[in-house]
């Protein structure tokens, strides 16, 4: 008898402590304060990206809280991390959301994480913008053509990285062949081959072979082996930078000593790590900016970044910069915590003058700037060649 | 013609480095399945557990390669008998499924435990030797592919010395025969079992040194891919029998390559994974496998 008293008694206790639970969670906004949320890769195979954006973030939100925030109130960011992982970045969109109550959303690096949370943007009526994500289908649906209204991007998108290094291949390297080997798990590798190609075809090259991967392959010896055999004048492989360095090490191993060209998903301090310094000689891929870029814009965010993190930004860093303080700017204009107010005002983004360069967003909710071609040097990132759109 | 035969050699090449890890793998499914038969799903975890001692033998110890391989064999042995005395050992007179589900417990105990204690981000494994590159008449052989099939090789010599020339390996074919009749005989099964654990978590612990240092990249999920791999290879040499697991290891890792090479790598894992329904299909023992009816 006396264990059935007492298991009702558990049984209240239970269900007061969940109702208090949830009321708890409908406290909302606190009203000195601001929240932006950001769904990050903070763990996974694109750590390196979610870190350093979550660093550019946060020097952002500092900056503009030194300056008295904004609506007279101070920001703060709540990180979730999204494991490099399409499905977590849509739980952690929805806990962002729903949970935390963010106003605006920094969305995942990745393309495929980025359209995976979406429809969590959407049904909320929270905008996200995610600082790199470069596949077309990010802020339009490809089913019915139209624009995602609640999503938007800091960055340029996969036609023109793609078309930006099938130029260079063909003028600066003199490539009449090419061979190309995407990640096939990858909306982001997909977009930026099939541009690519366009392009290079349309330059008068020939796209030899075209080879594909999956993320976390370890052994591409026996496709480098074809590669080889084709024997093209350029290799482009625009994956992230754990395959692509092991692609890079055993293709040298290999034998395949041609240039070998990529996307701003090889922007990883990892890379030299994981293919040898030796190996990348010889390698170039686009990026959204470079930190040895002499405008003084760049310049003043290195030098802040350095002394918050003690380390040179990378794109990422800048990119998540500009995102945050685009997103700031629009909630300054619109002027309220509304989110739709801020999401239309973002979408008026005109020559905003970012780190990475002039920022107008087109009505895709692409950002239209400039591109910068790298070239790595003894596993050193160096400034090659910038290009307008 | 000529440049067939060129990309057929290297591809032949390619694929024996890749079966030879998938080989020394599958010996440990194949051992513990031998003894218990249970499927110890586990395995693939433990190898990518090897790798890590390695690593951090070769970082935080700064052995050399030789050393660092002994450290992670032994490290990965005494983890395997842990596992065993922990996890299945209780479980002896349960059902088969218990055992079976306590193994796919053990492996996500690992993989996310291990995420825990050493974060998921891949490591960079430290060039422990310099890569050599050798280039004969256009097939290029690589000093680290060459180690790892030396390596290989020499465990597995090892191996089949310990099992059919000492007195423990007696007593493991004994018990694999028929472990009551074993028992009665006079030996010691569990400490056989402990054992036969210990050995094939040993080589699955020098699989994954190897790996890191070929691949140069490790992760806590490193284990879950080339596990499943190891325990088709093992199938398809015939569960349970020793030289089964190396030739299925090698044959599996240079089919991978030949599809990749000559037909598309995206099908390479299909091609793993439908060999296994094939096996399953026509040879259920496996090319080495004798059919033994079930006795009811």
């Amino acid at each position: 008898m006396v264990t059935k008293k007492f298991k009702k008694v558990l049984a209240l206790f239970a269900v007061a402590a969940l109702t208090a639970s949830l009321t708890a969670g409908c406290g909302g906004q606190s009203s000195n304060e601001i929240k932006l949320g950001a769904n990050l890769e903070m763990t996974g195979s694109n750590a390196t990206f979610g870190q350093s954006a979550t660093n550019g973030a946060k020097l952002a939100i500092k900056q503009v809280n030194a300056k008295g925030g904004v609506l007279g109130k101070q920001l703060s960011l709540v990180v979730a991390d999204n494991k490099s992982e399409a499905a977590e970045a849509a739980n952690a969109m929805q806990k962002l959301i729903t949970q935390d109550k963010a106003l605006a959303i920094i969305a995942p690096i990745a393309s495929s994480s980025v359209i995976a949370g979406a429809q969590v943007n959407m049904d909320n009526k929270v905008l996200a913008i995610s600082p790199t994500a470069s596949n077309p289908n990010v802020t339009v649906d490809p089913t019915t053509g139209k624009v995602r209204d609640f999503l938007f991007r800091a960055a340029f998108i996969d036609p023109f990285q793609g078309s930006v290094m099938a130029n260079f291949a063909t003028k600066s390297l003199n490539g009449k062949t090419a061979a190309i080997y995407i990640d096939n798990s990858s909306d982001y590798a997909k977009g930026l081959g099939k541009f690519f190609k366009e392009t290079f075809e349309k330059n008068g090259g020939q796209v030899a072979i075209e080879e594909a991967y999956l993320a976390k392959d370890t052994d591409f010896k026996a496709t480098l082996t074809k590669i080889k055999a084709a024997n093209p004048d350029v290799l482009f492989v625009p994956g992230y930078y754990q395959e692509v360095g092991m692609i890079v090490k055993q293709a040298r191993e290999m034998g395949l000593m041609m240039p070998i060209l990529g996307g701003d998903g090889w922007d990883s301090a990892k890379l030299p790590e994981i293919a040898g310094a030796q190996a990348l000689n010889n390698t170039f891929f686009a990026n959204h900016y470079s930190p040895d870029d002499n405008s003084p814009a760049i310049k003043t965010f290195v030098e802040a970044y350095k002394q918050e993190y003690g380390q040179t930004p990378d794109a990422f860093a800048a990119l998540s910069y500009d995102a945050t303080m685009m997103v700031i700017e629009a909630i300054k204009r619109a002027n309220s915590e509304d989110t739709v107010k801020i999401k239309d005002e973002l979408a008026k983004t005109k020559d905003y003058a970012a780190v990475s360069g002039t920022i107008t967003l087109n009505e895709m909710h692409d950002a239209v700037k400039s591109a910068v071609i790298i070239e790595m040097k003894d596993g050193k990132q160096t400034f090659k060649e910038k290009i307008n759109p | 013609m000529e440049s067939f035969f060129h990309q057929l050699i290297q591809q032949l090449i390619n694929g024996i480095s890749l079966g030879s890890i998938y080989a020394l793998i599958a010996l440990g499914y194949t051992m513990v399945y031998g003894i218990m038969k249970l499927i110890n799903f586990a395995h693939g975890d433990v190898y990518m557990v090897g790798a890590y001692f390695g690593f951090f033998a070769t970082t935080v110890l700064h052995l050399s390669f030789v050393p660092a391989l002994i450290v992670a064999m032994i490290g990965a042995g005494l983890l395997g008998m842990f596992i065993e005395r922990a996890a299945y050992r209780p479980l002896r007179d349960a059902p088969k499924i218990a055992v079976l589900i306590t193994a796919i417990g053990v492996s996500l105990l690992l993989e996310y435990g291990g995420m825990l204690l050493v974060t998921p981000q891949p490591r960079t494994f430290p060039k422990v030797f310099e890569a050599v590159t050798y280039n004969i008449g256009g097939i290029v052989v690589n000093s680290q592919q060459i180690v790892i099939l030396v390596v290989s090789i020499l465990l597995m010599v090892i191996l089949t010395y310990v099992v059919n020339r000492t007195m423990i390996g007696k007593a493991m074919r004994a018990a694999s025969f028929d472990m009551d009749a074993a028992r009665l005989m006079g030996i010691n099964v569990d400490q056989v079992v402990s054992f036969t654990f210990g050995i094939g978590s040993a080589l699955a612990g020098a699989g994954g040194v190897l790996v890191g240092v070929y691949y140069n990249s490790i992760d806590p999920l490193m284990g879950i891919m080339p596990g499943l791999k190891a325990f088709v290879a093992a199938v398809l040499g015939g569960i349970g029998i020793i030289p089964g697991a190396m030739i299925g290891g090698v044959i599996l890792g240079v089919i991978e390559a030949l599809v990749s090479g000559f037909i598309s790598s995206t099908f390479r894992d299909a091609a793993a994974f439908g060999i296994l329904i094939l096996i399953l299909l026509f040879k259920p023992s496996g090319i080495l496998g004798k059919n033994v009816r079930e006795k009811v």
